[in-house]
């Protein structure tokens, strides 16, 4: 049991903060439009391709380091300690690209890997559909075989990043007569080929970072199909496999800011840090996000061992959405009337904590509902039985 | 960063829960709290000092096996899940503990009678009600005689010797040791929330008293105390957790296992991610403790607000899920949701630790702050 760095990863994170010292005029912010964001995101992302901190734990095939999931967590940890979002090339490192590793053909992974890995190509995924959240299998947009190409029409929801996406992961039906997980097929597509049209979606956060996309008979080569016929369920579990190791990321301001943010708001005659109800409340909600980064570092210590992740690995999400949202509230709630003001002007820590608070519900909804993770906990981790599923076993067309 | 246990931990661990799995069944416990003239397990005791737990973490030249407070937590979360009736965590979490930090020579001693079992622990802090504290504590030790009296002690009938919290001739409250074979020393039973272990009401009256320590060392030794509890909490949070699987998944309702219901599968996935969340911040405890970090204080807050808060929505959701049977004398239910209260009180409510937390983080959140400026 020991928490510091062993010799080598202080090692490590000497160098990776030098490097991040020695570019520090290059280091993307949270300012600035989209558009200008991702520019100078892209710079960066292709800055660390060339110095080996891109895709730290991949191999150097496929322009990675060859490095241990730990290091890339302290590179992470050094980069977020300086600012730098994690944004835009989180899905197509983490979830598409890996799969395009494990079920293309040696040209197109020689054609898309690399590109993706230095920011000159993102992707996004094309899983959701309106009818196909939480039951994800229940995916209608049909692909139908066409010569040498496939045909597809049909919507999909929750696309992150879609409109700036130069490549994206679509899952489809090819077979509604067999049951629900058994007659889809995944494929790669190039967002602009014709017939895609995307739509953002505004969201009640007052965002847009998701969109709609639809399918109006859009070909696709059978060349793009990544996995067999009908066997795309399997495909789609191995790329959000790949989405759970890589998730899990610090939200809302830091205890130490959420103290002297207490100490500046005034309650009765004191302040809130002086206030026994905040307090407890503090110090639940302080044990609680500090133990999934714990969790976290435990499962990196199982990963470092050449071991796989135990369950523990699933909770992160789970507790830190509910605990921004709760938190949120109580800091906002707090300054009573003047709390209502969601004016980065004139609110606390420029309006952040406001934008948590009205973020927070879609962060319990995206990538598993609460709900969702628990039953795979009950299910998988502590082996409950799954509720009866009236849909088994019965052709996806005669489903309701 | 290597945040787990080693080999040589989890291969003590295998051995210590096949022993205990053989010697330590639910029963031992349900022993002592149906027999009301019984304070603790003294055949079990005996195996445990037999296997040397007493002196696991104990210097070898007082006479014990020199391992590391980390190993010791292998064994604590082990005695959690089988809810040991034994004096070991006032023993050996707390009373060697005080020896080996703050113990004169000659009350050093005294470890050598830990190792070898001759010596059993407790620590009198509590007077009545609310939570120790320095304003109120009555006990007082003049001229080397303690006067007072403490209630609940836990083990306090089965301790030969005690850490009492009290003033000394200049009114500032700090340890002393006190060996309660004494005259001037009253104990008597008390009933308690968890009759499988041992409470005691212990009246001081000129007693013999030497103070061990700096007034610090009451706070050293909770933190200690509040880690190697978190995983005696886990190990009892985590096994309440696992009674009520098995239960749901057995038991039927409406023609299906009441387990393939949501109501109850998500509750008992709130009870497995607190008892990971447990887990993890007494991994960070232990760490903290045995590395002799700064943290200490921190770490331990966090890992005994976490492990309370798990151990107690473990319990009392597991003894639900079994429903009427769970409210029964014979189910096994009632013993962990005892224990679970007995746990969280013992060494200072979640109340008064959520309170040491917040200090810490806001202290420690102003050093970084100063050391970045």
């Amino acid at each position: 049991m020991d928490f510091s760095d062993t010799p080598q990863e202080a090692e490590y994170r000497a160098r990776a903060r030098d490097f991040l010292d020695a570019h520090k005029d290059k280091l993307p912010s949270l300012s600035g439009s989209e558009a200008a964001r991702l520019k100078k995101q892209r710079i960066w992302q292709a800055i660390k391709a060339d110095n080996g901190y891109a895709c730290i734990t991949w191999d150097s095939e496929w322009g990675g380091a060859g490095g241990t999931a730990m290091e890339r967590v302290i590179f992470r940890e050094e980069e977020a300690g300086r600012g730098v979002p994690d944004a835009f090339f989180g899905i197509g490192l983490g979830l598409c690209v890996p799969t395009i590793i494990k079920y293309a053909s040696d040209k197109q992974k020689a054609e898309l890997v690399r590109p993706a890995v230095r920011g000159d190509q993102i992707w996004c995924q094309l899983f959701s559909e309106p009818a196909a959240g939480s039951d994800l299998a229940g995916v209608r947009a049909k692909a139908v075989a066409d010569g040498d190409e496939w045909v597809v029409s049909g919507q999909k929801v929750w696309t992150s990043g879609a409109h700036y996406s130069d490549w994206g992961l679509v899952i489809t039906r090819t077979d509604p007569s067999k049951p629900k997980h058994k007659g889809l097929t995944m494929f790669f597509v190039a967002m602009d080929s014709p017939g895609i049209e995307i739509r953002p979606i505004h969201q009640m956060s007052g965002g847009v970072e998701f969109n709609e996309v639809f399918f109006n008979d859009v070909r696709i080569p059978d060349a793009q199909r990544l996995g067999e016929i009908d066997a795309g369920w399997g495909v789609a579990i191995y790329a959000l496999m790949n989405e759970r190791v890589q998730g899990g990321k610090e939200r809302g301001i830091p205890a130490g800011e959420t103290i002297r943010l207490a100490r500046s708001t005034p309650v009765a005659d004191g302040t809130l840090a002086d206030d026994g109800a905040f307090r407890a409340a503090f110090a639940d909600w302080y044990v609680r996000t500090r133990g999934v980064q714990l969790t976290r570092y435990r499962t990196l210590t199982a990963m470092s061992r050449g071991q796989t992740p135990g369950p523990e690995a699933s909770i992160g999400k789970l507790v830190t959405a509910f605990e921004l949202q709760e938190m949120s509230r109580r800091l906002v709630e707090a300054q009573g009337p003047f709390g209502l003001i969601d004016d980065r002007a004139m609110a606390f820590c420029e309006g952040n904590v406001h934008h948590d608070l009205l973020h927070a519900p879609g962060i319990r909804i995206a990538g598993g509902t609460d709900e969702i993770l628990r039953n795979i906990i009950a299910e998988r981790v502590l082996g409950l039985p799954k509720e009866p599923q009236p849909d088994k076993n019965v052709p996806f067309s005669e489903t309701k | 960063m290597n945040f787990d246990f080693s080999e040589d931990q989890e291969m003590l661990r295998k051995e210590v829960r096949k022993f205990l799995e053989a010697r330590c069944p639910l029963t031992r416990a349900r022993k002592v709290l149906d027999d009301s003239e019984a304070s603790f397990d003294v055949e079990l005791w005996e195996e445990l000092v037999g296997q040397g737990w007493t002196a696991l973490s104990i210097p070898e030249q007082f006479g014990g096996l020199g391992m590391s407070r980390t190993d010791l937590c292998v064994l604590a979360e082990e005695l959690g899940r089988v809810l040991a009736p034994v004096p070991f965590a006032s023993t050996v979490y707390i009373l060697a503990e005080a020896l080996m930090i703050a113990g004169d020579g000659v009350q050093k001693d005294k470890l050598a009678e830990i190792a070898a079992g001759d010596c059993i622990g407790c620590i009198a802090i509590s007077e009545g009600p609310g939570e120790p504290s320095f304003e109120r504590i009555g006990s007082r030790v003049e001229r080397g005689r303690l006067t007072g009296t403490k209630q609940p002690v836990t083990d306090g009938l089965a301790a030969t010797d005690a850490l009492v919290w009290a003033r000394d001739e200049s009114g500032t409250p700090r340890l002393f040791l006190v060996p309660l074979e004494q005259d001037g020393v009253t104990r008597e039973k008390l009933d308690t929330l968890d009759p499988s272990r041992d409470a005691a009401r212990i009246v001081f009256d000129g007693a013999a008293a030497e103070p061990i320590g700096a007034p610090w060392l009451l706070d050293r030794l909770l933190d200690g105390a509040a880690v190697l509890l978190a995983f005696e909490q886990v190990g009892g949070a985590d096994r309440a957790m696992e009674q009520a699987v098995a239960y749901a998944k057995e038991r039927y309702a409406f023609g299906r296992p009441v387990g393939s219901y949501q109501a109850i599968k998500h509750t008992l996935a709130d009870a497995y991610v607190n008892n990971q969340i447990a887990r993890s911040n007494a991994y960070y405890g232990i760490w903290a403790l045995d590395s002799g970090s700064d943290d200490l204080a921190q770490a331990a807050a966090a890992a005994r607000v976490a492990a309370c808060h798990a151990y107690w929505f473990a319990a009392r959701e597991a003894l639900h899920a079994h429903g009427g049977i769970g409210f029964t004398w014979e189910a096994d239910q009632h013993l962990f949701y005892r224990r679970a209260l007995q746990l969280d009180m013992v060494i200072g409510s979640p109340r008064m630790w959520r309170e040491r937390l917040f200090e810490q983080v806001e202290a420690q959140g102003e050093k970084m702050k100063a050391e970045a400026s």
